[in-house]
């Protein structure tokens, strides 16, 4: 039962939420707009400027674009949440934080503290009090290295849908699309829409994967619609789809000029032989998404993997991680999109409230958990793709540690886990703290299903905020 | 005749105003991060490695990866893809880790 608007929920400064939202992308403001509906009062966080997190990503308000639309899939979905998140806010039901980076989570005798930086300085620190916690911190982009993957031009499939749907810019006009993953096509389909030329979506699956369970797509019409509509727009720009392939090589040398994409075999292994030049300016890549969930597994939340190795939480039907007071919505619980995304938000919010969701609510989750298994399965990375590795290959952008050091750290100096090699190699100890190499350097230190990443700061904090301890939300 | 992104969301965006980009002025539109301004301008790259002095830019887009770090109002390492461009910004292409005044 909504709470009234003539009953505002007065939320002083120093006052404990019933719940602080992490993430304010389509898990989170379905979250946050449902918990205040149920009469909790709630506060929104989220590191952007903005609500809408990456898949809801759009213009500032500066660029004055009149048809946000043309660069989202359900497009209308966003703004009716935004609106009702606009209503609870001017009823002083939620309050929303743009600018706000959770970089910890600590449990308290009666919830948690919730630290937030919200820049450089040392006043920039704040600690947001709740009772309970909903996680939403959604995903990135899982990356494989290829010889001159870092190349300027050479941006993730994600990245470059996020500076084209935020900035209205394209890292060049002609964009090679390559990896694996349902994001690819709708990168590509964006890519074109707004003027670039895509000469080809390279894949590494037969898209074969999905046949094999005819009765779950079934289950998810709106899926099937929505890639076809991809499918649709790729066709109409000629743009050509190479599946079971890779670029196994982006050319140049101050910026990429062209890839060499390979065949590959079933286990990602690249086919002798096959290899074809494609001339690009750019370069789009990502190999399906990782769950982004360091806040919870520093409190211990235990995880689940994906059938696409992909670590995420483990939750219960009512959205519980093993955390007393900690929720997960989305894909920190497994990637599965923004339709599940927002159910599940919807879900948590109830079980927060303590109140019965519906049972339509719970059925649509079961199908789109479904769904999102079997396309984890689809683009499960086959273990053949360090095939097309070279020993000057860096694997950690960041310590610009080569695969021969890694090789070296494994064979001969007896590293057989990732934290090994790390600490022989600096190989995920820089700046992006292994999450851009992480599942690489797991593949490449041996066999074994990688455990979660423990990152006891989601993000760099400066040193003058740590030092300053707690003070209460500013 | 292939269009532009702005055309294709019908933007009429304020005035443009500029940044500068190691010395030089580069356009910027109102609500463009630093890094959206650098591409609109061609720019792809705006720091060199620590190793191997290599160029590098936006790699992640979303604040995840750090390979976009600059020295932005003389601060360096700063995430560009995060950074709004404000009117008067000065961006300096960031060698290493941008502390060669801290080098012994």
């Amino acid at each position: 039962m909504p709470t009234s608007p003539s009953e505002p929920v007065e939320a002083p400064q120093s006052a404990r939420y019933d719940l602080a939202v992490v993430g304010a992308g389509p898990a989170g403001l379905a979250a946050a707009v449902t918990a205040a509906d149920l009469g909790l009062r709630c506060v929104l966080l989220d590191g952007g400027r903005d609500t809408g997190g990456q898949y809801y990503r759009h213009p500032a308000p500066g660029l004055g674009a009149a048809r946000p639309d043309r660069l989202h899939h359900g497009w209308s979905v966003y703004t009716g949440l935004a609106d009702r998140l606009a209503a609870h806010e001017r009823a002083e039901r939620v309050r929303f934080r743009g600018g706000h980076q959770v970089w910890a989570l600590e449990r308290t005798a009666d919830g948690f503290a919730v630290h937030v930086t919200r820049g450089p300085e040392a006043a920039d620190r704040t600690t947001v009090p709740a009772r309970s916690v909903l996680l939403a911190t959604g995903a990135y982009e899982r990356q494989l290295p290829f010889p001159g993957w870092t190349l300027p031009g050479v941006v993730t499939a994600g990245g470059a849908q996020a500076m084209l749907k935020a900035g209205l810019v394209l890292p060049g006009r002609r964009i090679v699309v390559a990896g694996s993953g349902p994001l690819l096509l709708a990168a590509a389909s964006s890519l074109v829409t707004a003027g670039a030329e895509v000469p080809a979506v390279v894949e590494a699956t037969d898209y074969l994967g999905y046949a094999r369970r005819p009765g779950v797509l079934a289950a998810v019409p709106a899926k099937l619609v929505e890639g076809a509509g991809h499918g649709g727009v790729l066709l109409r720009h000629g743009v050509r789809l190479r599946p079971r392939s890779a670029v196994v090589e982006a050319h140049g040398t101050e910026r990429v000029t062209a890839v060499t994409v390979a065949r590959l075999d079933a286990e990602w292994r690249p086919v002798p032989g096959t290899e074809r030049r494609i001339d690009c300016d750019a370069v789009a890549v990502g190999h399906g998404l990782l769950p982004q969930i360091d806040l919870a597994t520093e409190l211990g939340a235990a995880t689940r993997t994906a059938p696409d190795g992909a670590v995420g939480l483990r939750v219960d039907a009512r959205l519980r991680t093993t955390v007393p007071g900690l929720w997960s919505a989305g894909e920190t619980n497994g990637v599965g999109g923004a339709d599940l995304a927002i159910v599940e938000g919807e879900l948590a919010a109830h079980a927060v409230a303590d109140r019965v969701p519906k049972p339509a609510l719970l059925r649509r989750r079961t199908r789109l958990r479904k769904f999102a298994e079997l396309m984890a399965a689809a683009h499960r990375p086959g273990p053949g793709w360090t095939g097309w590795l070279r020993p000057d290959t860096d694997v950690c952008r960041c310590e610009e540690v080569p695969v021969a050091r890694i090789r070296e750290a494994v064979d001969e100096l007896g590293a057989g886990d990732p934290r090994t090699v790390k600490l022989l190699t600096r190989a995920g100890m820089g700046w992006c703290q292994g999450r851009m190499c992480g599942p690489a350097v797991a593949c490449l230190a041996g066999p074994g299903e990688p455990g979660p990443d423990r990152r006891p700061l989601a993000c760099p904090v400066p040193l003058s905020q740590l030092a300053a301890g707690p003070s209460g939300e500013g | 005749m292939r269009r532009t992104p702005a055309e294709l969301v019908g933007a009429e965006p304020g005035p443009a105003h500029h940044i500068e980009f190691d010395g030089r002025p580069v356009p910027a539109l109102p609500g463009q991060s630093i890094a959206a301004a650098l591409w609109a301008d061609g720019v792809l790259a705006w720091r060199t490695t620590r190793v191997g002095g290599r160029p590098r830019g936006v790699f992640c887009g979303i604040g995840a990866c750090f390979d976009c770090l600059a020295t932005v109002d003389g601060r360096p390492n700063q995430r560009t893809c995060l950074l709004p461009a404000e009117p008067g910004t000065t961006v300096t292409t960031q060698e290493g880790n941008g502390r060669a005044d801290l080098a012994v």
